[in-house]
């Protein structure tokens, strides 16, 4: 008997039941890989401690510093101490739980160390239809892959480390379709750009996104990892892209996946993921990406998004609007190109790839950055840092007068002293313009690599088609 | 974990919308390796002018916000990243409720994992909640209600299993423990 079509989502969410949710109880779901960091991670191993529980499965993690960790080469490899104390000492402490519970760590100084969303499907550890979890809400970037990947809370994590599973309630599912091509200019980070702007910051909330498609279906995988990676900041538990060739030929090979002739099985089984003809999803959204621009956020949170030819809105009886505008200095119905900014950073989990630093390079090769901008290009991993610099990437961004850095969140969130200052303008590749995230007083605009790189080179916003 | 059966209180008020948990807790404090004390650092570039000094106007620094232990905050409380210090600081500070007309998904999971009841109501309560900060309210977890001094009363949804664990004081690692032969039922089958 044929069993009734299913989307991703419900193939992946099934094949993790170790028992299913009733009236009275959440799923009990297994998890495949989980991924740890040093920021929400001590609380829970000290947790696992005070009960005197092992790590269930320690196989199963990963861990690497990331959030905290500095991007001066002289505090990562040259023997200078980390200038913040506590993030010094939550560094130990990580260092100190993985040798306790026997969890692989990748250190400091470690070759294949990098933002945990970045080193994770480079590695070939996110897989296809794999549950994984993380301390970070960007776990959803794993998505990308067509695992169901999300973000959880520490006291999460220690679930995890003392079972290997969650309680979980089902979400419901909302497809995201989007037809047609993106244009000349207008990049993966555009596009969810747009989505959320369309979608709104709760928009997704208790759903999980299914990227669909001829435009997804033509996305690399960097740019399908752009795109799940911001799938929270539409409120969503997690964004999934059904696994394709693009999918098998990003992972073959890499250190991490299956090989050989387990490769070859590993497909057969990845190919009956994508959603069945027919399945139902709770809601659905369409898209046209032809009509699509490059974006820029004008606010204070990601949904706050308008083209960059586009005018700040006006809203004169929203006194919370005129608030988040008084923070940014931003007048309504002005245009947002050619605000100044002051600071710009291409780095973070959406945007730190190598992709994403071949096409900042194309921009700011044979070109300066403006007088009086502060550029930051801070790649994803160090592995990624490796590939650019085998590819002179770093000597375009030195040349154009740009701080080329260690792996690291970095100034996305400033944990390790990457901050912008107060009142300066940044435009930034990262996910988040929440008011003081970047720095107190900070004024974050979200933007492609490419839209940073071309107003680093004009010192004000600036549509990247001008400049190629 | 203490049982939550009820609670009687006054209330503070934060009327914006979209709080996020940068502001509720900024980055900066997120160095810590335990879970307590962030209290201090609750809102903290809210409450806190540049000298360090408490704001005198923002709710949560007036004299009487201190003995509130609920807020009620505009929609879509707790959005953004997923960081447990956020309920953990509004916690430490004193607070056991937040009232508002959506929650963010993670933050709700984080909040009750520790406790702090995140209660969803319809907009004509949280608007008048939100115009009449002070008012002492009673929340009842068992029957799913919020009372106001009028008497009367809102539903809340909570899921059977979160009223389960509030209502006695149940840990859910605990629980998860319980069920070890049904996950290694689970290993020796995938």
């Amino acid at each position: 008997m044929a069993r009734a079509p299913q989307t991703l989502f419900e193939k992946v969410w099934r094949a993790h039941e170790v028992s299913p949710e009733s009236a009275a109880t959440p799923a009990v779901l297994y998890i495949d890989l989980h991924l740890i960091h040093e920021v929400t991670s001590p609380q829970a191993f000290a947790l696992l401690r005070e009960r005197g529980l092992p790590v269930r499965c320690p196989g199963r993690a990963l861990a690497t510093m990331d959030h905290s960790t500095p991007t001066l080469t002289a505090q990562v490899f040259g023997g200078a101490p980390i200038a913040i104390d506590s993030a010094a000492r939550q560094v130990r402490t990580l260092e100190a739980n993985c040798r306790e519970f026997g969890v692989e760590l990748l250190g400091l100084t470690h070759a294949q160390r990098g933002i945990v969303h970045v080193i994770g499907p480079e590695l070939g550890l996110t897989q296809p239809g794999k549950t994984i979890v993380c301390g970070d809400s960007h776990t959803s970037t794993h998505g990308a892959l067509g695992a169901l990947a999300f973000g959880i809370g520490t006291t999460e994590v220690a679930h995890v480390l003392a079972s290997q599973c969650l309680l979980q309630r089902k979400p419901g599912t909302l497809a995201v379709n989007v037809h047609g091509r993106l244009r000349q200019g207008v990049t993966a980070k555009d596009l969810i750009l747009a989505i959320i702007g369309r979608l709104g910051i709760a928009g997704g909330t208790g759903h999980v996104i299914e990227y669909r498609g001829e435009t997804i279906r033509a996305l690399d995988m960097d740019e399908r990892l752009t795109v799940c990676n911001m799938s929270i900041e539409a409120g969503a538990r997690a964004g999934m892209i059904a696994p394709d060739e693009t999918t098998f030929t990003y992972l073959a090979g890499r250190p991490r996946a299956p090989q050989a002739a387990a490769f070859e099985r590993a497909m057969d089984a990845w190919r009956q993921l994508p959603t069945d003809a027919g399945a139902r999803f709770d809601r659905e959204v369409d898209f046209d990406a032809a009509a699509i621009e490059p974006m820029i956020t004008y606010g204070t949170n990601p949904g706050m998004v308008i083209p960059i030819g586009g005018f700040i809105p006006e809203r004169a009886d929203d006194a919370a609007f005129g608030q988040a505008l008084a923070y940014m200095g931003l007048t309504p119905g002005a245009a947002i190109k050619d605000q100044p900014v002051n600071v710009v950073f291409v780095g973070s989990c959406t945007n730190a790839r190598l992709s994403d630093l071949r096409s900042a390079a194309a921009v700011l090769r044979g070109r300066h950055v403006a007088p009086g901008i502060t550029m930051l290009v801070v790649p994803g991993s160090q592995e990624v840092k490796r590939q650019a610099e085998a590819e002179g990437l770093h000597q375009v961004f030195l040349d154009a007068g740009a701080q080329w850095r260690e792996s690291g969140c970095s100034m996305c969130l400033g944990m390790n002293g990457d901050l912008v200052g107060a009142g300066q303008y940044a435009i930034s590749t990262s996910n988040r313009n929440f008011e003081g995230r970047q720095g107190k007083g900070a004024r974050t605009l979200l933007a492609s690599p490419i839209t940073a790189a071309a107003s680093a080179v004009r010192g004000r916003v600036t549509d990247p088609r001008e400049l190629t | 974990m203490e049982p939550f059966t009820t609670l009687r209180s006054r209330t503070v008020v934060l009327p914006a919308a979209n709080i996020d948990t940068d502001q509720i807790i900024p980055a900066r404090f997120l160095t810590t390796t335990t879970r307590t004390g962030l209290g201090k650092n609750l809102f903290a570039d809210w409450r806190y002018e540049e000298s360090g000094a408490p704001r005198a106007d923002f709710a949560l620094n007036r004299p009487a916000a201190r003995a509130c232990q609920i807020l009620v905050a505009g929609r879509n409380f707790g959005c953004g990243s997923s960081r447990e210090h956020a309920p953990w600081a509004l916690l430490d500070y004193g607070l056991r409720a937040v009232v508002s007309t959506q929650i963010a998904d993670i933050f709700r999971s984080n909040a009750l994992k520790n406790a702090l009841l995140p209660v969803v109501v319809d907009e004509s309560t949280s608007n008048w909640l939100i115009a009449n900060p002070g008012v002492e309210i009673t929340l009842d977890v068992a029957a799913g209600t919020l009372t106001l001094p009028s008497g009367v009363s809102a539903q809340f949804p909570l899921e059977a299993f979160a009223r389960h664990c509030l209502l006695h004081g149940v840990d859910e690692l605990g629980y998860l423990l319980t069920r070890a032969d049904e996950i290694a039922a689970y290993e020796a089958r995938a």
